[in-house]
């Protein structure tokens, strides 16, 4: 069985944040719209789910339909981090590194099984898996698979943007029309 | 107390508000136009859900981007120089403004028209280079550093044919005028000084590209090696800044390419700034287009084309230009 109580030896990330200097309730309505609508990811892949996340930006599912596909190098300019692959112990404290360089306000999905729980690598005295990215950073958003497909993680966008300003967005899948689809 | 103002200030006054205006839209149409035009050439519809029904093909993805980004958390590095931090993004920006003061957009439709024109634009957007190199220096950044250090060598190395390439067009007219210049040229495009002028164009073109960091030679913010180059620190509205100042000297390099090439405001019919903005955006769109189609350069290729190339063909074309405004 999985270890239930791991120990890492750095700790959880720092997730203190400025408070706005705007409080006001429809100034902050608008800005989050906004920031719903132009998440720019980190170019950030850790293993096989990188892959589909390639295929997320690229032309069949195309992210930039909703504003997403500015995958941005630097932590600094980026809104979402998208934790695609296995987390190992070794790598886990420049995961938070990268977390802790984003500036507020930032969002995180767990894609892939590995991210989520370890997925295939836990297993009884595994020694160099985190088992869940939840375990050093606060995850908003988890797309189980293994790994998911690029519209799987489309729909963690969607949740993403629901979790920001409240609503869904974007009809969803079973209920779309022909002609609501492009 | 308002007749003590002499008319020249209100005027420079109301026409830098213009163009921080002129500015601030062309950067929200040209951000919309780079991510439809790469949507385009990687055969996908680039923005198209965001905004509501009323407003289609996500026209309003700039204006989304462009709010995130000033609602978005800024923060000096530890370390930094947080005087210098915060002074280059200004210092990038604002040369960029006072650029446009010259440019005569219309027949009637210019802040200053000066004789001097050409060189203070030529002055102006040299200063961009030290902007970019106080970015990368005072953001205690190793990237940062390797790419201000990338933007120096690159700036000057292509300063130097830029200039050789405007200095013969400049002996055809006999004037920094820019206003001249574009008057001298006729109506029609075998009146426009390219067809005089054909590899000083495709020179100053590249010169362009390399001066405002496009791809190909986007070297200073090479993604894949530097993360982000001399902007890596920045966050929130600073990069904005930078980004801004990016688009506004592509504005004016594709400015003077239309004045000096392509007879500015010249057109068949009636001359108008309805010509000079059709030229200036279609040489905006093909530097979209370059961008969206070339891998970026190695940085020895980079400065060998340069100096074995560039100024070499730019030193021969003023020769020439010269013997032949001597017969």
């Amino acid at each position: 069985m999985a270890q239930e109580n791991q120990t890492l030896t750095h700790a959880y990330a720092d997730i203190s944040y400025d408070e706005p200097i705007i409080d006001h309730a429809p100034v902050q309505k608008i800005l989050n719209i906004c920031r719903a609508m132009s998440l720019w990811p980190m170019t950030f892949g850790l293993a096989c789910c990188a892959i589909e996340m390639m295929g997320f930006g690229m032309a069949r599912f195309d992210s930039a339909r909703f504003g997403a596909e500015v995958f941005r190098p630097s932590p600094r300019q980026s809104d979402l981090m998208i934790v695609a692959g296995t987390v190992n112990k070794k790598l886990s404290p420049l995961v938070t590194m990268l977390y802790e360089q984003m500036p507020s306000p930032k969002w995180v999905i767990a894609m892939g099984n590995c991210a989520i729980s370890g997925g295939p690598f836990v297993y009884k005295n595994q020694y160099g898996i985190v088992e869940g990215v939840d375990r050093i950073i606060p995850v908003d958003v988890y797309v189980p698979g293994c790994p998911p497909r690029p519209e799987g993680l489309l729909e963690g966008l969607f949740q993403v943007q629901k979790k920001i300003t409240g609503r869904r967005w974007w009809p969803v899948p079973e209920t779309a029309t022909k002609s609501e689809q492009w | 107390m308002i007749e003590a103002i002499p008319t020249q200030f209100i005027i420079i006054f109301v026409g830098l508000l213009a163009i921080m205006a002129f500015v601030g839209l062309n950067a929200v149409v040209l951000v919309y136009l780079e991510r439809k035009v790469a949507g385009f050439i990687h055969r996908r519809p680039g923005p198209y859900e965001v905004g509501p029904p009323c407003f289609p093909h996500g026209i309003l993805q700039p204006i989304a981007d462009g709010l995130k980004l000033v609602g978005k958390q800024i923060f000096t590095p530890k370390g930094a120089d947080s005087f210098l931090f915060w002074l280059a993004p200004m210092i990038s920006i604002a040369p960029a403004i006072v650029c446009f003061i010259v440019i005569p957009f219309g027949p009637k439709l210019q802040i200053i028209n000066t004789n001097v024109g050409l060189i203070l634009i030529l002055a102006f957007t040299g200063i961009n280079v030290l902007a970019l190199c106080l970015a990368g220096w005072a953001s205690q950044n190793k990237y940062g550093l390797i790419g201000a250090a990338r933007d120096i060598s690159q700036g000057v190395a292509y300063e130097i044919p830029l200039l050789l390439v405007v200095l013969s067009v400049v002996f055809m007219t006999g004037t920094f005028n820019l206003f001249d210049i574009a008057d001298g040229q006729g109506a029609w495009p075998w009146q426009w000084y390219i067809v005089y002028q054909p590899l000083a164009f495709v020179l100053f073109f590249i010169c362009a590209l390399a001066e405002t960091n496009r791809n190909p030679f986007d070297l200073p913010e090479a993604e894949s090696e530097l993360t982000a180059g001399f902007h890596t620190e920045y966050s929130g509205m600073a990069f904005a800044c930078f980004f801004l100042a990016e688009y506004a000297y592509m504005v004016v390099a594709a400015c003077i390419m239309a004045i000096l090439f392509l007879g500015g405001f010249q057109g068949p019919g009636a001359p108008g700034i309805w010509w000079f903005l059709a030229k200036v955006y279609v040489l905006l769109l093909i530097m979209i287009w370059i961008r969206w189609t070339f891998p970026r350069v190695r940085f020895d290729q980079l400065l060998n084309i340069c100096w074995k190339w560039l100024i070499p063909l730019a030193v021969l074309n003023l020769l020439i230009t010269l013997a032949v405004i001597a017969l």
